[in-house]
C-alpha cells in the first residue's frame, strides 16, 4: 500500500493556502451533480454536513441517534482551543501548533497540525456568527481559561457545555439545509458498511433501527464522522452508542487504520463504583484550573481527606511538574495518578483514586465563584457520588476518554480509499500521541467547517466516475453480506448477554492495553481476545428479531467489530516498543518514570492494512518528517 | 398571505393572548363592581343612586360597556374552548401515573372553575339585571338595595353566590397571572411561579363580592 | 441492596397496544443509575429468554438528551434538575414500587416501549431555530459585543437538552419550554435580530401543526426540565410573537 500523504510544498506557514490555489474547483452549477454521504452528526459530520451542502453538493447525512443533536460531541464540557491571543499572553498560531505537536509527543503530522491551529481562529469567528453563547467579560469580548497542557489562555468555552453548544450551532445549521431540502437526514439508521465500486467508495449499506430495514445508499464520495473507539474499554467516558463499526468496515474494505494503540486515558473521571456501572462520568479538564490533585503522603491513609493535615498530604502534580502543575497535559496526569494508587497511596474504597480539591480556590475566590465556574460539574458530581465538593474532595481517577488513532488519511482527510474521508476523532492525523484538551471540538469544526468543503471538491473535479445505482451487485451482495451476518448472530442463542462479552473485553483491555502496556501483557491479550471472539460467536445471546428496534442486535454488531478492532490495537502495541503520549511501554521509560521516545525507530505513523479474517494485518509506515520544529523531549517540569 | 387576525386566532399564542386580554378586561369590571357593590353597606340611598348614575344620562357608555364585557365573555370562552380542545387532542393516551408536581389547585381547575363562571354570569344577569328569576321576592326595577336584601335572604341563592365567589377567586389567582406572563407585562423573576399580584386580586375579588350576600345573611344589611 | 417492584410499559411496536407489565429488580445498589438498574434488569430479562425493555439512552451524563421517562408520575423521577441517566437508585428505598411509563403526546408517538419518536422537536428548529449564516465570511468573535448578562440569559435558555421532558409533564402536552427556550436563545443575542420576527412566527406555527398543546401556564415544565429551563422562556416567545403578530411579519 502507498501512503502518499499529499502534504503540499513550501513552508509550514503557506502550505493551506498554496494548498488551497493549487487544488482543482468544481463549478457551482456542478456541485448540485454530485451526491455525498457523510456518516455521522457530531461536530465533523453536521458542520461538514452543512457547509458541503451549503456549497451546493447534495447531501445524505446519517446517525444513529434519533436526532442529529444527539451525538457525543454534545458531551464535551470545558472549550474549545482557539490561536487568538485575546489575552495578550503571547498566543499565537505557532504557538497554538507547537503546543499541539509536543502535546502529541511529536507523533503527528506536522502540517495538519498546523493547518488546524490556523483555522482555529476561524471556527470561533463562525460560532460567534451562529449565536453560540460563549462565556462574555463584562466588556461584551470573549472570556478566555487555561487547559491543560498550555501555558497560555486560549479555551474558549459556554459554562462546562461548550461541546453542546458548538454542536447545537453545528445541528442548527445543518437543520436550516435540511428545511431548504438540501439534506436528506436518516436518523436512527446505523451504517453497517461501505460500497466499493471500481476501487472507489461509492455508497453505504445502513440498517433502519426502527423497522430493522437494510438498506444501500450511493453517492459519489463518502465521509465518515463517526467519532472515536474508546468504547472498545466498555467503560469509558464515551456514550454508550458510540462504535466503531464504520470505521472498522471501512478498514476492512481496504482504508488503513493509524496508530489503533493511541488511545487517551482522561485523568479526571469520577471512579469505578461497581461491577453494573454502565459508563464513567468526566469530570472537565478546566476543574484543574482550580482544583489541586493530592494523595496521602501515608501508604493506606484511610482517613477522611479533611482529617490529613496539608504536610502529610503529597501534591504530586505539583512536586513533580512545577511548571505546569496540576496542568500537565493529560497521558502524563493520569500516569501519575496510576502510580500513586500503584504505590497504594490510592484513596476510596478501591484504592483506585486520588483527590482533586478545591477548598484552597474556594478560601482564595469564595463559593460564588467557584459555582460560576464549575456549578454544574459540581452538582453532576454530587448526584452521582453523593458527596458534596464544596465540603469535601472530589475523588477522581483516569477513564478512556478519547482515541488518537483512526483511519489513515492523507492532507486531503482522505483514506487509502478513493473517495472515502475520515473527519474528527475518526481520523488520525491532528493529536499525535496525545490530544491536548479542548482540541477535539477544535479538530471536529476545523475538519467539517474548513477543510473537506475545499478538498473534497479537488477529488470530485478530477471526474472518471461510473454511473453507479444500489441495483448494482457490489450493493446487493452487501446487503446480502449484512442480512447474513444478522442471521447468525440471532441464531447463537447462547448463554451471555452481549454486555457481558463487551465488558469482559474491557476488563482485557484495561489491563493490558490500558494506561501502561508491557511486552508480556500485551501478547498475554493478544491471546485472550480471539477466544473471547470466539466465545461470542458461539455463545452470546442476541433476542428478537431483526425487522423490529432492537438494541441488542445494534449492540451485538458494535460489539462484534469492537473484538476485531481490540486485537489490531493490541498489534499496534506490540509493535511499537516506544513510549510516546498515551502510549506508556514500561520497557521504554526514564530513571524517573517518564515516557521515553525512539525517535530513531518509530518516527512513524504505523498505518495497517487489512489482509484477510486469518492473515495478520500488513504495517504501513508514514515516516513523520519534522521541517519547523525540533525533536525534543517533552518537560512539563 | 391569509388574514392576519385570523392567522393570530390561530395560533395557540394568539389565542392565549386573547384569553388573557379578555381575562384582564373582566379583572378590570370586577373590580368596578365591587366599589359599586360595597354601596349596599351605606345604604339604600348611596347604591340605588349610583345605580340611577349609570342607567342616567350617558347611559350609551354603559352600553358600550356591555357590549365590550359580552364580546370579552365570548371570546374568552372560545379561546378556552378550542384551546381545551387541542390539548386534549395533544395527548390522547394518558398516563397510569402521573403526579403534579407545582401546578396550582387553581391552575388545575381552570376549565371547571371558568364552566361554573359562565352559568353563574348567566343566572346573575337573570337574577339582578332583568330580573327573569329573581326568588325570594318581586323584583324590583331600579331598586337594587331590595333586590339584593330579597335575594340572599334565600339561603341557596347566597350559597350559590358564595360558592361560586370561591371558584371565582381561584380562577383569578391563577388567570390574573398567567393572564399577565402571557402578554408578558411583567419581566423576569428567579421565582416565576410565586405570584403576590394575583393573590390579592383574588381575595379582594372573592372577599368583595363575599360580603354582600354574608351581610345580608347577617343581618348587617337589610 | 434493595428490591424493587418494577411495573414497565411494554408495546411492541407503534402498531400494538401496550401494557404495565410487573418485573422485579433484585439486589439493587443505591450507587446504581436509573438506567444501570434497567440494565441489569434487562440482562436478566434476556438470559431467561425474555424480551428486554427498549429505551433510548446514549451519553448517560444528562446532556445529550436521548433520555427520558415517566417515573413513578414524574418526568426523569423524583429528582430534581436532573435527566432519567443522572438519577440514582439512592432516591428510592427498598421495596419501593416503581411505575415506569414513556413520554405521552400526540406529537411523540410511541416507536417501541419506552422509546417514542421526538422528530417534531427536529422539525420545529428546522422552521427558524437557527441563525442563517453560511460557513466563511463571519467578523471577528469580539466584532460582536454581548454583555455578560446578556450572554448568560442566552446561555441559560441555550442549555436546554431537548429531551421531552417539558411536554411529557405538562397536563396539555405543550411544547412551549422547548420552543420558548430555542427563541430566547437566538433572540437575546445581537447574531439573533435579524430573523427575530420570522423565526418566532414559523417556530411557533410549527409547533402548532405538530399538534402539542397550548401553554397554560401550570409550571409543570419547568419543574420537570433537567436544565431547570426558566418558563420565562415561554414569555419571551409569547412576545415576540405577539409583537412579530403586530408588525405583520411572515
Amino acid at each position: 500500500m502507498e501512503l502518499n500523504s499529499k502534504v503540499p510544498p513550501g513552508p509550514l506557514t503557506a502550505k493551506w493556502d498554496q494548498h488551497k490555489f493549487d487544488i482543482k474547483l468544481v463549478n457551482p452549477a456542478n456541485k448540485r451533480k454530485y451526491d455525498i454521504i457523510v456518516v455521522g452528526s457530531g461536530l465533523a459530520g453536521a458542520s461538514a454536513a452543512a457547509t458541503l451542502s451549503e456549497l451546493g453538493y447534495r447531501i445524505k447525512c446519517f446517525c444513529f441517534q434519533d436526532s442529529p443533536r444527539r451525538a457525543h460531541s454534545i458531551a464535551a464540557q470545558g472549550g474549545i482551543n482557539a490561536a487568538k491571543n485575546y489575552q495578550n499572553d503571547g498566543d499565537s498560531v505557532f504557538r497554538l501548533f507547537y503546543d499541539t505537536l509536543k502535546g502529541g509527543d511529536f507523533r503527528s503530522r506536522e502540517s495538519n497540525s498546523y493547518r488546524l491551529a490556523q483555522l482555529s481562529v476561524n471556527i470561533i469567528d463562525q460560532c460567534v456568527a451562529q449565536g453560540v453563547p460563549f462565556a462574555r467579560e463584562y466588556g461584551g469580548t470573549l472570556a478566555n481559561r487555561s487547559f491543560g497542557g498550555a501555558q497560555v489562555s486560549r479555551t474558549f468555552y459556554a459554562r462546562g457545555q461548550t461541546g453542546q453548544q458548538l454542536l447545537l450551532g453545528a445541528y442548527q445549521a445543518l437543520e436550516k439545509q435540511i428545511a431548504k431540502g438540501l439534506v436528506t437526514m436518516y436518523p436512527r439508521t446505523e451504517m453497517l458498511d461501505l460500497v466499493m465500486i471500481d476501487g472507489r467508495a461509492r455508497g453505504i449499506v445502513v440498517r433502519n433501527l426502527i423497522t430493522g430495514k437494510i438498506e444501500s445508499h450511493a453517492a459519489d464520495a463518502v465521509v465518515l464522522a463517526t467519532g472515536g473507539y474508546s468504547n472498545v474499554f466498555y467503560l469509558s467516558t464515551n456514550a454508550r452508542g458510540s462504535n466503531a463499526t464504520a470505521i472498522w468496515r471501512a478498514y476492512k474494505r481496504g482504508a488503513a487504520f493509524a496508530n489503533p494503540c493511541f488511545t487517551q486515558i482522561h485523568p479526571t473521571c469520577i471512579p469505578v463504583s461497581g461491577d453494573y456501572q454502565s459508563k464513567l462520568t468526566l469530570m472537565s479538564e478546566s476543574l484543574r484550573n482550580d482544583g489541586r490533585v493530592w494523595v496521602p503522603k501515608a501508604k493506606g491513609d484511610k482517613r477522611a481527606p479533611n482529617d490529613i493535615p496539608h504536610a502529610e498530604r503529597d501534591y504530586y502534580l505539583e512536586r513533580k511538574y512545577p511548571a505546569f502543575g496540576n496542568l500537565g497535559p493529560r497521558d502524563i496526569t493520569s500516569r501519575a495518578a496510576k502510580e500513586v494508587c500503584d504505590e497504594g497511596r490510592g484513596v476510596g474504597e478501591s484504592g483506585r483514586g486520588v483527590y482533586l480539591d478545591f477548598a484552597d480556590a474556594i478560601k482564595r475566590l469564595g463559593d460564588s465563584t467557584i459555582t460560576e465556574r464549575y456549578g454544574n460539574l459540581f452538582e453532576m458530581y454530587e448526584r452521582i457520588t453523593d458527596e458534596n465538593p464544596y465540603k469535601v474532595p472530589m475523588r477522581i481517577y483516569p477513564a478512556p476518554h478519547y482515541t488518537m488513532g483512526g483511519l489513515w488519511v492523507d492532507y486531503n482527510l482522505m483514506t487509502t480509499i478513493p473517495g472515502l474521508y475520515a473527519l474528527g476523532e475518526a481520523n488520525f492525523s491532528d493529536h499525535g500521541a496525545n490530544r491536548l484538551g479542548a482540541s477535539a471540538l477544535m479538530q471536529g469544526l476545523a475538519d467539517g467547517y474548513f477543510v473537506i468543503p475545499y478538498t473534497i471538491g479537488d477529488y470530485l473535479a478530477r471526474g472518471g466516475f461510473n454511473a453507479v445505482n444500489t441495483d448494482m451487485p457490489e450493493f446487493k451482495s452487501t446487503e446480502r453480506e449484512i442480512a447474513e451476518k444478522t442471521s447468525k448472530l440471532l441464531a447463537i442463542d447462547g448463554k451471555r448477554t452481549v454486555d457481558s462479552i463487551h465488558r469482559e473485553l474491557g476488563h482485557i483491555m484495561w489491563d493490558y492495553c490500558g494506561m501502561s502496556r508491557n511486552d508480556a501483557g500485551l501478547h498475554k491479550a493478544l491471546d485472550m481476545i480471539p477466544k473471547l471472539r470466539e466465545e461470542f460467536w458461539t455463545d452470546v445471546n442476541v433476542p428478537g428479531s431483526a425487522v423490529e428496534l432492537n438494541q441488542a442486535l445494534e449492540k451485538a454488531g458494535r460489539v462484534s467489530d469492537f473484538l476485531e478492532l481490540a486485537q489490531l490495537m493490541v498489534r499496534d502495541a506490540i509493535n511499537r516498543t516506544e513510549s510516546c503520549g498515551a502510549h506508556f511501554r514500561e520497557e521504554s521509560q526514564t530513571p524517573d518514570g517518564e515516557a521515553l521516545r525512539d525517535d530513531e525507530h518509530f518516527a512513524y505513523v504505523a498505518a495497517w492494512e487489512y489482509a484477510g479474517a486469518d492473515a495478520a494485518p500488513i504495517l504501513n509506515k508514514e515516516p513523520l518528517e519534522f521541517e519547523s520544529i525540533h525533536l525534543s523531549t517533552r518537560n512539563y517540569k | 398571505m391569509t388574514n392576519p387576525v385570523m392567522r393570530f386566532w390561530r395560533s395557540t399564542i394568539g389565542r392565549k393572548a386573547v384569553m388573557a386580554v379578555t381575562g384582564i378586561i373582566g379583572i378590570g369590571f370586577l373590580l368596578a363592581h365591587i366599589t359599586g357593590n360595597l354601596l349596599v353597606f351605606k345604604g339604600p340611598d348611596a347604591i340605588n343612586s349610583y345605580s340611577h348614575f349609570l342607567h342616567g344620562p350617558g347611559a350609551e357608555l354603559l352600553w358600550i360597556a356591555r357590549v365590550v364585557l359580552i364580546l370579552a365573555v365570548i371570546l374568552h370562552v372560545a379561546a378556552a374552548y378550542s384551546l381545551t380542545q387541542q390539548s386534549h387532542a395533544a395527548r390522547p393516551v394518558g398516563y397510569s401515573m402521573r403526579k403534579p408536581q407545582v401546578s396550582t389547585f387553581a391552575s388545575r381547575t381552570m376549565r371547571w372553575g371558568g364552566l361554573l363562571i359562565l352559568i353563574f354570569i348567566i343566572f346573575h344577569i337573570l337574577h339582578f339585571t332583568t330580573g327573569t328569576f329573581h326568588p325570594g321576592g318581586d323584583y324590583v326595577e331600579g331598586d337594587v338595595y331590595i333586590n339584593v336584601v330579597h335575594a340572599f335572604h334565600v339561603w341557596w341563592v347566597a350559597a350559590f353566590y358564595m360558592f361560586t365567589m370561591i371558584v371565582l377567586g381561584f380562577h383569578l389567582y391563577h388567570g390574573a397571572w398567567s393572564s399577565a406572563r402571557t402578554l408578558s407585562i411583567i419581566g423576569d423573576s428567579p421565582q416565576p411561579l410565586h405570584r403576590r399580584l394575583a393573590m390579592i386580586i383574588a381575595v379582594v375579588v372573592w372577599l368583595g363580592f363575599t360580603l354582600v350576600p354574608l351581610g345580608v345573611l347577617l343581618g348587617w344589611v337589610g | 441492596m434493595m428490591n424493587l417492584k418494577l411495573h414497565v410499559w411494554r408495546q411492541p411496536s407503534a402498531k400494538d397496544t401496550g401494557r404495565l407489565e410487573t418485573y422485579e429488580a433484585r439486589d439493587v445498589s443505591p450507587d446504581m443509575s436509573f438506567l444501570e438498574m434497567l440494565d441489569v434488569v434487562n440482562e436478566d430479562l434476556i438470559v431467561t429468554g425474555k424480551r428486554p425493555i427498549a429505551f433510548d439512552h446514549d451519553c448517560r451524563e444528562g446532556i445529550c438528551g436521548s433520555c427520558g421517562m415517566m417515573i413513578n408520575g414524574v418526568a426523569h423521577g423524583p429528582q430534581r434538575g436532573t435527566a432519567t441517566c443522572q438519577l440514582h437508585m439512592r432516591t428510592f428505598k427498598d421495596g419501593d414500587e416503581i411505575v415506569i411509563e414513556p413520554w405521552r403526546a400526540q406529537a411523540f408517538p410511541i416507536i417501541k416501549d419506552l422509546v417514542v419518536d421526538r422528530s417534531a422537536f427536529d422539525r420545529i428548529i428546522q422552521r427558524g431555530g437557527y441563525i442563517s449564516v453560511n460557513t466563511g465570511g463571519a467578523p471577528d468573535g469580539n466584532d460582536i459585543l454581548v454583555g455578560k448578562d446578556r450572554a448568560d440569559h442566552a446561555m441559560d435558555a441555550a442549555a436546554c437538552i431537548g429531551c421531552g421532558a417539558c411536554v411529557a409533564a405538562c397536563p396539555n402536552a405543550s411544547s412551549s419550554l422547548f420552543t420558548g427556550a430555542k427563541i430566547t436563545h437566538l433572540g437575546k443575542l445581537p447574531q439573533g435580530q435579524p430573523e427575530r420576527d420570522r423565526r418566532v412566527v414559523a417556530m411557533v406555527e410549527q409547533m402548532d401543526e405538530e399538534g402539542f398543546g397550548n401553554c397554560s401556564w401550570f409550571g409543570e415544565c419547568q419543574e420537570a426540565c433537567p436544565k431547570e429551563i426558566s418558563i420565562d422562556v415561554i414569555k419571551q416567545m409569547n412576545h415576540d410573537y405577539v409583537a412579530a403578530a403586530a408588525r405583520g411579519s411572515d
